[in-house]
């Protein structure tokens, strides 16, 4: 039963998040909102896809939230205060980049902790292995 | 000493994707948790009422009653899938609101003449905008939100006879 | 009858697959040169047997056999023939029995070119490579037989998802496979050297062209598989950190790492653990990346269906393989040999690239395994996606495009890097001047275009620097594996600046389009003529005319669909593109918006994106013409 109902998820999820981008066309009011708003739904995450952005997905609820979107901003409503409302309703899930917080700074810290402890066991090889300044290069090496 | 740190990272990854097999068995990975349990529940009475739009939900008619709201739509596979589940917890004494969501009146009523209808009060959101202040997006999901006007509970999919019995009902049990 | 002679094919490689992992390895550790023989009749029986399996599947296929329930639900009688054919790896049963077979394949092409090594260590790499197939033949076996029976039959199939009824998608399964399996060839030996003792810079020669060879697969497997998601996705993205393609990404990586480790190896002695510790985490990558596409611990809009048991399953094995490869490491890794080198030389640049490769893949791993682990930590539903990958990643290879010019030209052991920097100097200002008036000519994006000159020019002048001093210093003798390397360089420029200008200078436009309307995106004019249905072999067609000019130059018609399939009634849009090397011009049709033939549309105008898939098929080239190199010809010593 509950396998049915993963393959139908998946099934739906697959025929809207794999479909062909967002198509319906806006009246943009000028070319600076149409790069706010291209902007801002790049950083949002549609819910139902998952992996997309709403400005990436033709799922209805990507639609629905595009609309509104641009509906926020044309109420004069920020970047920040535009992501606070969905925020409020979708959790901080709909952002598509994770926002740095106690419970997301081991991901944006941890590539960087991990670089400077291989850097220090590089460092480390390269201090045991290193030659004396006196030695010559080998010469039968051409390559 | 160095040269265990590879299987010791390994064997620590290993528990986490043991941890995850265990933990997603049959469950739906997708689900968003709710960030509005706790939190009251956004009005219904802008909404027109099937089967006759021009009506609003009254205040009264919600007011100091716990009840259970499911979003449905035609379009929606696995809301036939949980339809009787739907109709005996309703037959239990449940009141259940329905939501129906990005669905044309005409084939909303077609469905429900189909299958049954076991909705004490029907709203109806066919663009879907409403729904955005209620976090949903897709259906079915079901809220149950308490006499106080609080939203309790929301799950995701279709429903089953344990969830209604382990989540819902205790809710609706409670005395105000 | 055919698919119960396939499953006993089946079973029958499942009992080959464990003696080649018993009686070779057996003979190698008692000396019995008797048993250390069993290891080449048994590679080629295991691939006999396992080919004659998958002949039987790919039979039901064609044969249209719904009383196999896999071929039920992958495959109808509408099916093309050609479909037919790559359904068979279309879900996960029948993918597994690819991936197995494509493993027997490189056990017995093992087998077949060993001739110049020692059989104790012949018996010992394939009795390795016989415990992986027997591993993923009891998987097969036990949880996921393609060969299970439907009773009563179903009248028709289901039918193979549209989205992988493409050309694309016939290559790209078993291009992939190939390279991530391969790479369990340096994976068992890298086993047996440890089970030996010792690592020789006479079997990392050996091993070698064994790895180039996978890693070129898997590079022209992962490019297939992202240029397919451009042309057919409809939305002109090409990569998109999904979690099913971070999983053959890591490999990659890895794998990356592991030719250069390698290289060094076997030039100096030195690095012999890391270049056995990278093998093993290769291989160990591709496991993951088994893992993690099969048992439903990863939401991803790419996996195959998941199950939990199977999960599991997969889980076992990997744990055992991997811990016992780790746990063999550290019981004998060999001691640090080989000559010693220092701060400025080959060897420590390369110890950098690696790092940096290494940290790279470490990246990927965490940023897609985070969700999982917030969830176990119960920090809540947390999704990382493009935002934290592209960023990071450009962040982490920053230090690479840098050092790439630096490697070639720097001696091994002792070399004046003060020199090296004096020979680049002038290549390093030209392309930062290229890239600083790119950033103030830019439309849009400036700091991405100006970061695609710079990196693109400063590999490809760095590498030419190279070029040049060759020609200079020894009269323009090339050996195979410098060209190789030259090669595959240049293609890492050629991606960087692929990949960059796409990204930064892109264009796109939803339009409501009238028939006869005119749009225009910079020089290029669009002019939609309409939509006409039409009728195709198992769906029916709208099918859009788009005219594409150039001031007074037209430059073709395109022909944006969309289908609707007759089996499941799924609805697919099927964009069409101009290519170019320069750009592509790309138009997708949306919904039609009233009954007058208004239709929604997409425009695209993407500079230079072909240049991302030329730069990768260069690096595999770059890889595969190393392996022609005069060393690796000669016999290896017996110990």
């Amino acid at each position: 039963m509950n396998r049915i109902w993963l393959a139908l998820v998946f099934s739906i999820a697959l025929l809207y998040c794999a479909r062909a981008a967002a198509m319906e066309p806006v009246d943009y009011r000028s070319d600076a909102e149409e790069q706010r708003f291209r902007a801002l739904a790049a950083e949002l995450r549609c819910v139902m896809c998952q992996n997309q952005s709403i400005a990436d997905s033709n799922a209805p609820i990507a639609h629905d939230l595009r609309q509104e979107v641009l509906r926020l901003m044309r109420e004069g409503q920020n970047d920040a205060q535009i992501k606070q409302y969905l925020v409020e309703r979708y959790t901080d899930f709909v952002l598509y980049e994770p926002p740095m917080k106690k419970s997301t700074w081991l991901l944006w810290a941890g590539p960087f902790l991990l670089l400077l402890v291989g850097a220090g066991a590089v460092v480390m090889v390269i201090r045991r292995k290193n030659a004396a300044p006196a030695a010559a290069p080998d010469e039968n090496e051409e390559w | 000493m160095s040269r265990l740190l590879p299987l010791l990272a390994f064997i620590a990854l290993a528990i986490l994707l043991f941890a995850g097999v265990r933990m997603n068995s049959g469950k739906d990975n997708s689900a968003i948790p709710s960030p509005l349990i706790g939190k009251p529940a956004p009005p219904l009475d802008r909404l027109p009422v099937l089967p006759t739009p021009q009506q609003r939900i009254t205040p009264e008619q919600l007011k100091g009653r716990a009840f259970v709201l499911n979003v449905w739509g035609s379009w929606c596979v696995s809301c036939r899938v949980e339809h009787p589940v739907i109709t005996d917890m309703a037959k239990s004494g449940i009141p259940v609101v329905g939501y129906n969501y990005k669905d044309p009146a005409e084939d909303a009523r077609r469905w429900l003449d189909q299958f049954g209808n076991p909705f004490a009060l029907i709203v109806q959101d066919e663009d879907g905008t409403a729904a955005l202040d209620w976090g949903i997006y897709g259906a079915p999901e079901t809220f149950v939100i308490d006499a106080k006007g609080i939203i309790r509970f929301k799950h995701i999919g279709p429903l089953t006879p344990e969830i209604v019995e382990t989540s819902i009902r205790p809710i609706m049990q409670e005395v105000p | 009858m055919w698919p119960e002679l396939g499953q006993v094919s089946l079973l029958l490689g499942l009992v080959l697959a464990l003696l080649l992992s018993v009686l070779p390895l057996w003979g190698a550790t008692k000396n019995q040169p008797a048993l250390i023989q069993t290891a080449k009749p048994l590679a080629y029986t295991l691939l006999a047997a396992i080919a004659l399996s998958y002949a039987l599947l790919t039979w039901a296929f064609l044969q249209h056999d719904f009383s196999v329930a896999y071929v039920a639900r992958n495959s109808n009688s509408l099916l093309p023939v050609l479909y037919q054919f790559s359904a068979v790896w279309g879900a996960h049963e029948g993918s597994l029995l690819l991936w197995v077979l494509t493993l027997c394949l490189w056990i017995a092409a093992v087998a077949l070119f060993s001739r110049n090594l020692p059989g104790h260590v012949v018996a010992r790499v394939l009795s390795v490579m016989g415990m992986v197939a027997f591993g993923f033949l009891a998987f097969t076996v036990f949880t996921s037989n393609p060969f299970e029976r439907l009773l009563p039959a179903a009248l028709e199939g289901h039918d193979l998802n549209p989205l992988l009824q493409d050309p694309g998608l016939i290559f790209h399964p078993p291009l992939l496979y190939i390279g991530y399996v391969g790479f369990s060839v340096a994976f068992a030996f890298a086993i047996a050297a440890l089970i030996e003792g010792r690592l020789d810079s006479d079997y990392v020669r050996w091993a070698r062209p064994w790895t180039n060879i996978a890693w070129a697969f898997l590079t022209v497997g992962i490019a297939l598989g992202s240029f397919w998601a451009y042309y057919e996705l409809g939305w002109g993205g090409w990569w998109f950190w999904d979690p099913v393609e971070n999983a053959s990404f890591m490999p990659w990586l890895v794998g990356a790492a592991l030719l250069h480790s390698q290289a060094t190896t076997e030039k100096r002695g030195s690095f012999s653990s890391w270049t056995l510790l990278l093998a093993i985490a290769a291989f160990s990558l591709s496991l993951l990346g088994t893992f993690l596409v099969r048992s439903g611990v990863l939401t991803s809009v790419h996996a195959f269906a998941s199950d939990p048991e199977r999960g599991m399953f997969i889980l076992a094995f990997l744990s055992a393989v991997v811990g016992g490869s780790l746990a063999l490491f550290a019981w004998r890794a060999p001691k640090e040999h080989g000559k010693p080198f220092n701060w400025q030389s080959r060897e420590s640049l390369l110890l950098f690239n690696n790092l940096f490769l290494a940290a790279a893949c470490a990246m990927v791993l965490l940023g897609t395994l985070y969700p999982l682990l917030a969830e176990a930590l119960g920090l809540g539903k947390i999704s990382v996606g493009p935002p934290y990958f592209g960023k990071l990643f450009l962040i982490l290879m920053a230090p690479i495009v840098l050092l790439i010019p630096f490697g070639p030209l720097t001696r091994w052991q002792n070399e004046d890097l003060g020199n090296v920097a004096r020979w680049l100097a002038p290549w390093l200002v030209l392309a930062l001047v290229v890239a600083v008036i790119a950033y103030f000519r830019a439309p849009q994006h400036p700091f991405k275009s100006a970061l695609a000159y710079f990196s693109g020019l400063w590999i490809f002048l760095g590498t030419a620097r190279f070029v040049w001093q060759r020609f200079r210093q020894a009269k323009g003798r090339f050996t195979a594996e410098m060209s190789g390397m030259v090669l595959a360089h240049t293609g890492v420029a050629v991606f960087c600046f692929g990949a960059l200008m796409a990204e930064g200078l892109s264009v796109e436009k939803d339009v409501a389009a009238k028939p006869g309307q005119r749009f225009e995106i910079g020089d290029y004019r669009f002019t939609f003529q309409g939509v006409r249905e039409l009728p195709g072999p198992n769906f029916t067609a709208q099918r859009g005319d788009v005219l594409v000019s150039r001031g007074d130059r037209t430059i073709g018609l395109l022909h944006p669909e969309k289908r609707r399939y007759a089996s499941g009634g799924s609805i697919m849009t099927e964009a069409d593109m101009h290519g170019g090397i320069t750009r592509d011009l790309y138009v997708a049709l949306g919904e039609p918006l009233d009954d007058k033939g208004t239709w929604a549309l997409r425009l695209h105008v993407k500079p230079f994106i072909r240049w991302i898939w030329i730069g990768a098929l260069m690096m595999a080239l770059g890889a595969l013409l190393v392996t022609f190199d005069a060393r690796f010809k000669h016999k290896v010593k017996a110990a």
